[in-house]
């Protein structure tokens, strides 16, 4: 049995405009109905198995980005929902953002879009259960996990 | 010592999380068709347990994990004494003390959300014991024992002289159901005002073990349904699984339809519930009694 058929979601607005988070809650609508694939959102980091993260991280949401990855159990992958979230977005010259989700915390699957659309959204979402599945093997054959937020701390001061 | 009674506890151990498995992916599909979505697989329940045991275990500290075993073990524990025939009393005492292991689990953990909703679990035990408790004065009363051995060997079933009661148990069984109107400690749902509650700071195979023993006590909880039906004769099993279907498929609507209420508001709901309903009937079986009918 494969990890990827029961994957609970954490939802994370870090400095979104919102734009993001109604497409992210939109997907879990009857219209779009994510839990097709299983997949809940629970509020929870300790139950949750994908992280999604909407906006750029700036100096206040960096901390607690960091802190609901470290509270997710393994394994865990990370998606960057919408433009901002991927790489700053138009809030990039903010002075007091880092950038995308990727300078605190390793991101698995980028998707793009302003605002994300759920299609593109749902689409992450299964990219991100193949890859799910890939660190549930890692994790069975006690191959160490493959990298962890300190070391991926490129915009970090 | 007679060793027939091990027959139904193991058949209840080992078929339990199969009957249960179906009752939770019916209320999964059902309740995703009432909502007009697709919904997941019916076999979600399951995918769901199999992913929690392999992933890895967080656990705040070791008293937790001791703790949620105890519920675990406790509610298996009252199913087989009920399954084994064994004193109703006996099982509901062993029941509340299940519950008793999670609200202790749940405040054993420092996180401000877990101990909100172990309190909550308080204010809802207090809801429902009462009804609980007059379920077997009930079933006492029409057959003048506790011994669920003794309650199916009836001629007529139960429920004839304890509508009442049967329908307070129905009703206290939505917070021990974790329905929506009254799941205020921790619900099935995504978000609420805290989070997960009960169950926040229990994560990966020790939810696991948790979410197994709520399926026993689903599983239990159902079969007290059907044993206000149940007779001498073998038909009226039939009878009771038809009624407790039935009477989950009630409380998926229920879940569906109504927002969740306020503790004071719950706890005042339930009470009222219970002194009107099974109050009256009792009163109705006195006064029976006394005419000598
Ligand atoms: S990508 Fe667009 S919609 Fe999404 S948070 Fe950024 S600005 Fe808002």
């Amino acid at each position: 049995m494969k990890i990827s058929k029961s994957p609970w979601l954490l939802h994370y607005d870090a400095s979104s405009c919102n734009g993001c988070d109604i497409e992210v809650l939109a997907s879990t609508t009857p219209r779009f109905d994510v839990e097709r694939f299983g997949i809940i959102n629970t509020g929870n980091p300790k139950h949750a198995d994908i992280m999604v993260v909407t906006g750029g991280v700036n100096d206040q949401t960096k901390h607690v980005v960091k802190q609901l990855y470290s509270q997710m159990p393994e394994p865990k992958v990370v998606i960057a929902a919408g433009i901002c979230a991927c790489d700053g977005g138009i809030f990039k010259d903010c002075y007091n953002m880092s950038g995308g989700v990727d300078t605190v915390i390793p991101v698995d699957v980028y998707v793009p879009g302003c605002a994300v659309r759920p299609e593109a959204l749902i689409d992450g979402v299964v990219k991100a259960l193949a890859i799910l599945d890939q660190k549930r093997d890692a994790m069975k054959n006690h191959a160490t996990c493959e990298v962890h937020y300190d070391n991926a701390g490129k915009g970090e001061s | 010592m007679n060793y027939m009674i091990l027959i139904p506890i193991a058949i209840y151990i080992i078929f339990t999380p199969i009957v249960g498995f179906f009752l939770e992916g019916y209320d999964r599909v059902v309740s995703s068709r009432l909502q007009r979505r697709q919904g997941p697989p019916f076999l979600q329940p399951v995918y769901d347990l199999i992913k929690l045991f392999e992933k890895q275990a967080i656990v705040v500290n070791n008293l937790e994990t001791a703790l949620v075993l105890g519920f675990t073990i406790f509610t298996i524990f009252s199913g087989c004494i009920f399954f084994a025939g064994g004193d109703i009393l006996l099982v509901f005492f062993a029941f509340s003390l299940a519950d008793m292991f999670l609200v202790l689990a749940a405040s054993s953990a420092n996180s401000p959300y877990s101990s909100l909703g172990s309190q909550r679990e308080f204010v809802q035990m207090m809801a429902y014991e009462p009804m609980t408790l007059l379920t077997a004065i009930g079933f006492y009363m029409v057959c003048g024992s506790f011994n669920v051995s003794d309650i199916i060997n009836q001629d007529v079933p139960a429920i004839i002289r304890t509508p009442g009661v049967f329908l307070g148990y129905c009703f206290i069984l939505i917070i021990k159901l974790r329905k929506s109107p009254f799941d205020l400690s921790t619900s099935h749902h995504a978000h609420q005002e805290m989070v997960k509650g009960l169950t926040q700071d229990i994560a990966g195979n020790v939810l696991g073990i948790l979410e197994l023993g709520e399926i026993y006590e689903e599983v239990f909880l159902m079969a007290i349904v059907a044993l206000f039906f149940v007779t001498k004769n073998p038909m009226s099993y039939v009878v009771g699984i038809v009624a407790a279907l039935v009477v989950f498929f009630i409380m998926i609507v229920i879940d569906n339809v109504f927002p969740r209420v306020k503790w004071s508001n719950m706890l005042w709901i339930t009470w009222g519930v219970t002194l009107s309903l099974a109050g009256s009937n009792f009163l109705i079986l006195t006064m029976l009694k006394m005419a000598g009918i």
